[in-house]
C-alpha cells in the first residue's frame, strides 16, 4: 500500500478546524464545489495514480459496508 | 437544398444478372456507400479485386455530417490517392479554444510535428469525401468497381462457402452470391439485424442541435467549444470552419426540448444571431437535430460478413471519431482478404480483423464516452467537478489537462495483437509492434517525397538501417515482401526515420501492408523475419 494511513498531521485539530470553518454559511450546493475543488487541488499535489487510486477505494469502501 | 453545394445523382442501371435472371457468384460485395464503404471499395481496387458496391441511395451523403478528419484517416486515403485532394478543399486548423461564459480558459494547439506529409486534422464536409472517393472510383477502377445504386440489401445469409443476398431494385428483386460481404450500412444497419447480432452500448439522454450556416466571417480556423455561454445558457456549443464558408456550429440542447420545433428557421435564427452579434450577415444552409449513442458488436466478423464502420461501431461526436476510426477498420481488413482470397494466408488471419478493431473501437468508445461524461455530466456531483475543473482551469495550470471538450481522434495501437512478434532487443519511442508507422521525409533515387507513400502498396516490407543483405525481395510461403535499405534505396534526408524509428545501423522492421509494424530487431536476420512473417498471417 503506498497509501499513508498512519497519522502524518502535525495538528490534527487546527487542521480538522479549519477544514469545517471552510465550509461555515455555504450551502450545501457550494459545499460540494468547494470539496471538489479541493480533491482536486489536492490530488493534483499527489499526483501519484496508485495512491490517488488507493485513496479513492479506501474512501469507497466503508460506504459500501454500511 | 444547399446553397454551396449540388449534390451529385447517380444513375441507376438495370444489373446484367438481374435483367438476365442468373445468380452470379461475385468475389466481394459492399453494402453501403457511405465513406467506409466507399474506402472499402477504392482499397479492393487498389488490390486489383473486383467488388459490387450496393447501395439503397442514388447519391452521397444528405446534409451535413462528418467534418473533422484525423491524421490516420488521411494517410489511409493517399494510400488509396484521394488524400491530397481532401486535404486541398479542405481546412487545415491546429488550435482549440475553450470557453466558459465569456471567458477563455483553455487553449490548445495539436502541434502537429514537423516532418509529416499529413496535418493533424481537417475540415471538410462529408458530402466532398464521398463525392471525391466516387469520383477516383470511376476515373481509376471504372472496370473493378461495380456501383448499384437504388440497391437495397433485403436479406443476407451465411451459407457456408458464401454468402447469399437479395436485392431490391427499382425493378423488382434479385439474388446474388458474394464469397466475402463487407457491411458498411451504418448506424442503422440492415445487415446488423439480419444477422442477429447485438449492438449494445448506452444512449445519451441529451440533444444536439447541428445548423450549417454560410457566412464571410472573421473567426479564425480554429475549434471553438464554450461551456455555458451568455447566448446559450447551461449548454455547451462548439463552432468549426468549413470549406466555401460555411461554418458548423453545434448547441447542446438537453433532453426536455422538442426536436421538431428546435429545428423551425424562425427558432434557431435568433440563436445564431444570439451567438454571432446582429451584425453578421449568414444564411442557413441545413439544419437537423441528433441523439447519440456509444455502442459497439463485441465481434466484427460473422462467418463471411465483416461489419465495419458506424454498423459496428457507434460513438458520441464528440472528438470526431466515427468515420476516422471506420476507414481504419478497412485498412486492417482488407490486405487480410486479399491474402486469404490468393490461398496465401488462413481463414484464421481473418479473425484477426475483429480482434484487433473491436480493441480499437473500445479504446475509441471510451474516449468518446469520457468527453460525454464532462460535456454533459450525468450527475449533480458530476456537474460539481466539471465546474470546479473549469473554475480552476482559468487560474492554474494543472486544470486544463482535465478540461475534456473532445480528445481528438488517434489511432489505437494494436499492441496486444496476436499477429505481433513482441520485443526482444530494447527500442526507445513509439513504434512498438502493432503500431502505425510515423512518417517522414525521404529521398527515393534522386525523388523528395514521404515515407509512408514509399509503403503504400499493400505488401509487406523489411526496412533494415544501413546494412545491405544483398537482395531486394523475400518469398516467404508465396507472400512477396520488399527489402528496402535506409541509407542506400532510401535517404533519410532529415534523419527523422532513425529519429522515429530509433534506429541504429542494423535496425531492421517488419512492416505490415496496413502499413503497422509487425516487428523489430537490432539486427537482420532472415530466418527472424520469415517466422514474425508468417505469425502476422496468421501461419503459426
Ligand atoms: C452531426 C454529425 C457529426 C459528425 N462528425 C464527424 C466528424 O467530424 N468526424 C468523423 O470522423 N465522423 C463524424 N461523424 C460520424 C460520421 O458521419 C459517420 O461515422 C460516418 O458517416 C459513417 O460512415 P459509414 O459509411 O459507416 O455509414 P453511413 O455514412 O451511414 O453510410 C451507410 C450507407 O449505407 C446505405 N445503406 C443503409 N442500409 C442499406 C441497405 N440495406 N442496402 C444498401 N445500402 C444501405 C446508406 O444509404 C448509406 O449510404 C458525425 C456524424 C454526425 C451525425
Amino acid at each position: 500500500m503506498s497509501l499513508k494511513t498512519q497519522a502524518n498531521i502535525e495538528r490534527p485539530d487546527d487542521f480538522y478546524q479549519e477544514l469545517i470553518d471552510l465550509h461555515r454559511d455555504l450551502s450545501e450546493e457550494q459545499s460540494r464545489e468547494l470539496n471538489a475543488k479541493l480533491i482536486l487541488l489536492l490530488a493534483n499535489h499527489i499526483g501519484d495514480m496508485t495512491v490517488l487510486s488507493e485513496a479513492m477505494n479506501a474512501a469507497k469502501k466503508d460506504i459500501e459496508a454500511k | 437544398m444547399l446553397n454551396t453545394y449540388q449534390y451529385p445523382e447517380f444513375d441507376y442501371v438495370q444489373s446484367e444478372e438481374q435483367k438476365s435472371g442468373t445468380v452470379k457468384r461475385h468475389k466481394a460485395v459492399i453494402i453501403g456507400a457511405g465513406p467506409i464503404g466507399l474506402t472499402t471499395a477504392l482499397d479492393f481496387a487498389k488490390q486489383g479485386i473486383p467488388v459490387v458496391i450496393l447501395d439503397d441511395n442514388n447519391t452521397v451523403s444528405i446534409g451535413s455530417r462528418a467534418v473533422c478528419y484525423a491524421k490516420r484517416p488521411l494517410e489511409i486515403w493517399d494510400r488509396l490517392g484521394v488524400g491530397e485532394r481532401m486535404i486541398d478543399k479542405s481546412v487545415v486548423w491546429k488550435v482549440g479554444k475553450v470557453f466558459r461564459d465569456e471567458e477563455l480558459v483553455y487553449q490548445f494547439d495539436l502541434l502537429p510535428e514537423d516532418d509529416h506529409k499529413i496535418p493533424a486534422f481537417i475540415n471538410l464536409q462529408q458530402y466532398y469525401l464521398e463525392e471525391y472517393m466516387i469520383d477516383e472510383a470511376k476515373k481509376q477502377y471504372g472496370d473493378l468497381i461495380d456501383f448499384r445504386w437504388k440497391s437495397k440489401t433485403i436479406s443476407l445469409k451465411n451459407q457456408g462457402d458464401h454468402v447469399a443476398l437479395q436485392i431490391e431494385t427499382p425493378d423488382g428483386v434479385y439474388k446474388m452470391e458474394a464469397d466475402y460481404v463487407v457491411a458498411c450500412d451504418g448506424a442503422n444497419s440492415d445487415t446488423r439485424k439480419m444477422l442477429g447480432l447485438d449492438f449494445e452500448g448506452q444512449f445519451f439522454q441529451d440533444r444536439f442541435l447541428i445548423a450549417d450556416v454560410v457566412m464571410k466571417a472573421d473567426f479564425p480556423a480554429e475549434r471553438w467549444f464554450w461551456f455555458n455561454p451568455p447566448f446559450h445558457r447551461n449548454q455547451s456549443v462548439l463552432l468549426h470552419m468549413q470549406s466555401d464558408d460555411v461554418w458548423r456550429i453545434d448547441f447542446q440542447l438537453g433532453w426536455d426540448c422538442d426536436p421538431e420545433e428546435e429545428k423551425k428557421p424562425e427558432n434557431v435564427i435568433p440563436r445564431l444571431k444570439a451567438m454571432l452579434g446582429d451584425d453578421v450577415e449568414f444564411e442557413l444552409e441545413w439544419v437537423s437535430v441528433y441523439q447519440f449513442a456509444c455502442r459497439q458488436l463485441q465481434d466484427f466478423k460473422c462467418g463471411r460478413v465483416f461489419i465495419a464502420g458506424d454498423a459496428a461501431h457507434q460513438v458520441s461526436p464528440f472528438g470526431a471519431r466515427g468515420a476516422n476510426t471506420g476507414v481504419q477498420d478497412i485498412d486492417n481488413l482488407i490486405w487480410k482478404l486479399k491474402l486469404v482470397m490468393d490461398g496465401k494466408a488462413p481463414e484464421k488471419l481473418l479473425e484477426s480483423y475483429s480482434e484487433e478493431r473491436v480493441f480499437a473501437a473500445a479504446d475509441n468508445l471510451l474516449n468518446s464516452t469520457r468527453s460525454t461524461d464532462f460535456i454533459t455530466p450525468k450527475s449533480a456531483v458530476s456537474k460539481a467537478f466539471r465546474d470546479a475543473v473549469l473554475d480552476l482551469a482559468s487560474d492554474y495550470e494543472f486544470a486544463r489537462p482535465l478540461v475534456n471538450s473532445g480528445r481528438l481522434s488517434m489511432p489505437t495501437p494494436y499492441i496486444h495483437s496476436s499477429l505481433n512478434t513482441p520485443d526482444e532487443d530494447t527500442f526507445d519511442g513509439k513504434m512498438v509492434p502493432g503500431t502505425n508507422c510515423a512518417d517522414a521525409p525521404v529521398n527515393v533515387e534522386g525523388t523528395e517525397g514521404w515515407f509512408l507513400n514509399h509503403i503504400a502498396d499493400s505488401r509487406f516490407k523489411v526496412l533494415t538501417f544501413n546494412t545491405d543483405p544483398g537482395f531486394k525481395k523475400l518469398d516467404i510461403n508465396g507472400i512477396p515482401c520488399d527489402v528496402i535499405v535506409v541509407g542506400k534505396d532510401m535517404l533519410d534526408i532529415k534523419n527523422r526515420l532513425k529519429e522515429r524509428y530509433d534506429a541504429k545501423d542494423g535496425t531492421t522492421y517488419l512492416l505490415r501492408p496496413d502499413q503497422h509494424v509487425a516487428a523489430r530487431w537490432r539486427t537482420f536476420d532472415q530466418h527472424k523475419i520469415e517466422t514474425a512473417l508468417k505469425r502476422a498471417t496468421a501461419q503459426l
